[in-house]
Parts: C-alpha cells; structure tokens; sequence
C-alpha cells in the first residue's frame, strides 16, 4: 500500500504547470480580478451591489472555473497527449496516488490563484465589511477544487479537454444556468455561490438551494471525479491508435 | 529470472485486428521482436507491459497478469518508442524522478548508476529539451534500468542512434542478457536484431510468423523460393538451358525483354548461374533479385 501523496509526482507538478507557457494566464487572470474590483470601487465606491454582482459574475463564475481548468489541464492533459505519463504509470504506485498528488498542486493553484484574489478583490470592494470577501473566497476553494475533480475526469476522457472544458462552461454553466432554474442542482458554480452567500451573511445568490445540499454535491463531485479518474488510468492504453 | 507468457492473445482497435492469435513465451536473455512496420510490434510491446488489456487471451509475468496490476513494474522495465520527455526537467532530475517514484531507498545513487551505464554522465545536467534523438533514447533507457529490472521491453530502441551508439547499445542489451534477464527488443530489420538477439519473434500483419534463433530464421529466408530477372544477349537459350537445372523450378521469358527464373535452392543456384552462361555462350549483362524487399521475406514466411 502506498502513501496517498508522491511528493515526487507532485513536484513534477508543479513544474509542469509553470513550465509552460500558459502557466503565465494563471497570474493574469488573479489580477485581471482585482483590477476590475479596484475599477468598480472607484467608479461606485463602496456599493454592496456592485460588490456581489462582480465577485459573482466574475469572480465565481469565470475567474474560479478557469484558474482550474488552466491547473487542472497543466498538470494531466500535456503528459497524456504526448505519452509522457507512462513514466508516471510504469511505476508501481497506485494510480489514484498520482491523480491525488496532480489535483493538490492543481488545488493549491486554485487557493492561490482564484481564492486568496476572491478575497483581496472583496476587501477592494467592500473594505468594510471583510465577511464578503471571505465568503467568495471560501466559496471559490470549494468551487475551485469540484472544477478540478471534474476537468480531471475529462482529462482522462478525452484528448480535447480544454475545448470541452471551455464549452462546458460556457453553455451549461453561463448559457443555461442563467436561463433555467433548474440547473442550479447540477451547477458547480452555483453550489459555490450557495456556499459563499451563507458564510458571507446577509445576501443571495442562488434563491432555493440549501447550504447542506451544495456542500454534499460539492463532495460528491470531489471524490467521485478523483475516484473515476484514478481508476480511468488504472487502464490506461499507451498506444490506443495503431 | 522472469518468463513473459502471451496465450492464444488477439487485440482489435475496432475493426481493425493489430494482433491476431499470439502465443509466444519469451524467457531470459534477449529476444528480438521482427517485423515490418504496422505488423502489430508495439501493440505487442503494450499488451506486454500492461498498457492494453488484451481482447481476448491473457499476458502474464511469472503467473501474474499484467493488466491493471501495477505492482509488476518493480520488476520491468519499459523504454517506449514516443519521444516525448519531461522537456524542462535534466537528464538527471528525469532519471532521479523515475528512481524516487520506484521507492528506491537511495534514488540519487541508482539514477547516476543508471546514467553511467547508457554514458550519459556528461550530459545528465542539461536539460532533456536540449538532447539529439539518440541521447533521449539513452536517457530513457537510464530511466527504466535505474531500478535494476528482470523484465526490460524496448520498442524500437535503434531509431535515430548514430552507429557508435548503436553498437554501444547493442553492447549493453547482450550484457543485460547474459545478465539472465528477459530483454526484449523490437525492430523491423533484420541485421539489427540477429546481431543483438538469440531468439527471434518475427511478427506479420499481426500474426506470429516464425520463432527461432537467427540462424532458423535466416534459413527459412534463404531456403525459399528466390525469384531474379536476367538480362542476357541471348534470353531463349538462357532460359532453355537454366529449365535443365535442377536448382530452377521456372524460367519464363517476360514480354518487355529478359528472363524471369524461380531458384529452389539459391546456394546451388547462384554457383550454376555464371557456368551456364558460359557453357551456352550467353552474355549476362543483368542479374536482379526482385524480391529481396524484406515485406516479401514475411509475406514469404507468412505463407510457409
């Protein structure tokens, strides 16, 4: 039985995600959070409105979403495609040691570049009232980390796991999230909102869902998308296309 | 000492069937796995390592199945034919990695072990972006001997090395095979794998065509058929005094000019060839073999 973290698979990790170049929009997409808080406060001033409405729309559901998608995707779909994960495989290691120890650098990404920002833009916002900034960023660590379960499995899946991750957000979660009610069962970004709007206090995002049922299915996705990805990998063909 | 055990192994990409009916076993020292390309030689060297399950029949290592099993790879060791590298990692962080991710109680010493072994100290601190063909080829194979394996598959390990290289490899897997390992290497040409191989696999269009060591196989190839067309002043003469031979099962006169002969026996029939010419005052002006391409050495073997 083998430890649930290799420190060596997380290291490669880490510098697989900044080795590339697309590492880069990690840092560009923190900042682009901050600016436009910074810009929202000047333009409004402190508005509590203004406040919600742009860690919200921005900041949980683009700025999270992508930060993980960009993590999650730098550190499986790379090796997959050209093959490099079979030195990861060859090795008599479980495999959902090495899925885990992917998704906690993809994780901390997540913490660092989407959660701690969510906090810094709320205390932009709304310098008085620290609570908001806390609930969004509490909001983006559960969001962030269900994205990475998720975009994992779809690494796993299929060869094209950007676009499809890109489409994914933007037509279920954007699109139809904001056109059906009923979609904020199945919608990560909205379990997120309903997890911040109650440590945050005294605003709504997400009418009708409870707290209790966003962070349940939150964990569900979490651990199913890391189950499923491990033992996708457990049969893994090396030469699928000859 | 490990036996690789394939049984009655099939493995189908759709419609497509890559590997058709297989049962070889394939025991310490080394093994070359022959073939053209396309003949299923990597899907082999996969269903082997444990990265395909098979369609139907079994793989196994000492008993063990390979499939979903990931404790085998404490005793094999896998150099894929893929190039691709962890481009931004050194020779020696790559190798040092592969030896941690073993459970290797001193990684750094086996990695420089490993490194020393396939000649690549002098390199080992750049990083793998910068490395040829064959010094990729040499760090992978580092990579998969740094936790000393009993099992060592190599897929197509000559492409791309320079012929010192070559011969350095060459050197190397004898060794691991005299060692008592199970080494089992793939290629498509044949002088490549009866200098390095005692046993032969050859493999064609997915069928296991022929096994041996290298001197069954080369007798199988020379003892065929062997078809050349003559080019001579006098081709009808030609022909008439070559059908008397013995060593000649046909001679036929082609319509664009020349003789088409099959040889039975290609030893005794290249000694009569220049004496009937002679005694038959026929110039020979041309002499080719028309099929020497390897693809009709298989088809040949195939068909025996």
């Amino acid at each position: 039985m083998s430890a649930p973290l290799s420190r060596t698979v997380v290291r490669l990790a880490v510098r697989s995600v900044f080795g590339r170049r697309r590492g880069i929009l990690l840092f560009a997409l923190p900042l682009v959070l901050v600016g436009l808080a910074a810009l929202v406060r000047v333009l409004v001033g402190q508005d509590s409105d203004a406040a919600q409405d742009t860690l919200n729309a921005l900041g949980l559901a683009v700025i999270v979403p992508l930060v993980a998608l960009l993590a999650t995707t730098g550190v499986l779909a790379p090796e997959i495609d050209d093959g490099s994960i079979s030195y990861l495989l060859a090795k008599p290691i479980s495999r959902h040691t090495i899925v885990l120890s992917k998704l906690v650098v993809a994780a901390a990404c997540v913490l660092v570049f989407a959660a701690i920002p969510m906090l810094a833009a709320g205390l932009v916002l709304l310098t008085d009232v620290p609570g908001l900034g806390l609930g969004f960023a509490l909001g983006a660590v559960t969001g962030g980390v269900a994205y990475c379960a998720l975009f994992a499995l779809l690494s796993v899946q299929t060869r094209h796991a950007v676009v499809i991750g890109l489409l994914y957000l933007l037509i279920w979660e954007g699109l139809l999230g904001g056109l059906l009610d009923g979609v904020r069962w199945l919608s990560v970004t909205r379990w997120a909102g309903a997890i911040a709007q109650e440590v945050a206090g005294g605003i709504t995002l997400v009418p009708d869902l409870s707290t209790s049922y966003a962070v349940l299915a939150t964990a569900v996705v979490i651990v199913a998308g890391i189950w499923l990805t491990g033992q996708r990998l457990r049969g893994f063909n090396l030469t699928g296309d000859e | 000492m490990s036996t690789l055990r394939l049984d009655r192994v099939s493995r189908w990409f759709g419609n497509v069937v890559a590997v058709n009916d297989v049962s070889m076993t394939i025991g310490p020292g080394v093994t070359g796995l022959l073939g053209p390309n396309g003949a299923g030689k990597s899907t082999l060297i996969a269903l082997m390592s444990g990265f395909l399950a098979p369609s139907t029949g079994t793989v196994d290592l000492d008993g063990e199945p390979l499939w979903r099993n990931e404790q085998v790879y404490r005793s094999v060791g896998l150099v894929p034919e893929r190039e691709a590298l962890f481009e931004y990692l050194t020779g020696r962080q790559f190798v040092v990695a592969n030896a941690e991710l073993h459970g290797l109680a001193d990684p750094g010493a086996a990695a420089a072990a490993s490194i020393a072994l396939v000649e690549m100290s002098d390199a080992q601190d750049r990083t793998i972006a910068t490395y040829s063909k064959g010094m990729r080829q040499r760090i992978k194979m580092a990579s998969s001997l740094v936790h000393d394996p009993t099992v060592l598959l190599l897929d197509e390990p000559f492409n791309g090395m320079d012929p010192r290289q070559r011969i350095h490899l060459m050197e190397l897997l004898r060794t691991m095979g005299a060692e008592g390992r199970t080494v089992l290497f793939s290629s498509h040409i044949l002088e490549e794998v009866e200098q390095v191989a005692r046993q032969i696999e050859v493999v064609v269009a997915g069928r296991h065509a022929a096994s041996g060591d290298f001197g069954a196989i080369r007798r199988l190839m020379t003892d065929r058929p062997n078809r050349f067309v003559l080019r001579t002043d006098d081709d009808r003469s030609m022909a008439s005094a070559l059908l008397a031979h013995p060593s000649v099962r046909g001679a036929r006169l082609r319509d664009e000019g020349g003789v088409e002969v099959e040889a039975s026996d290609f030893g005794r029939f290249s000694e009569a060839l220049p004496r009937l010419a002679r005694d038959n005052r026929v110039r020979l002006l041309e002499v080719t073999p028309t099929d020497e391409s390897l693809e009709s050495v298989f088809a040949y073997l195939v068909s025996a």
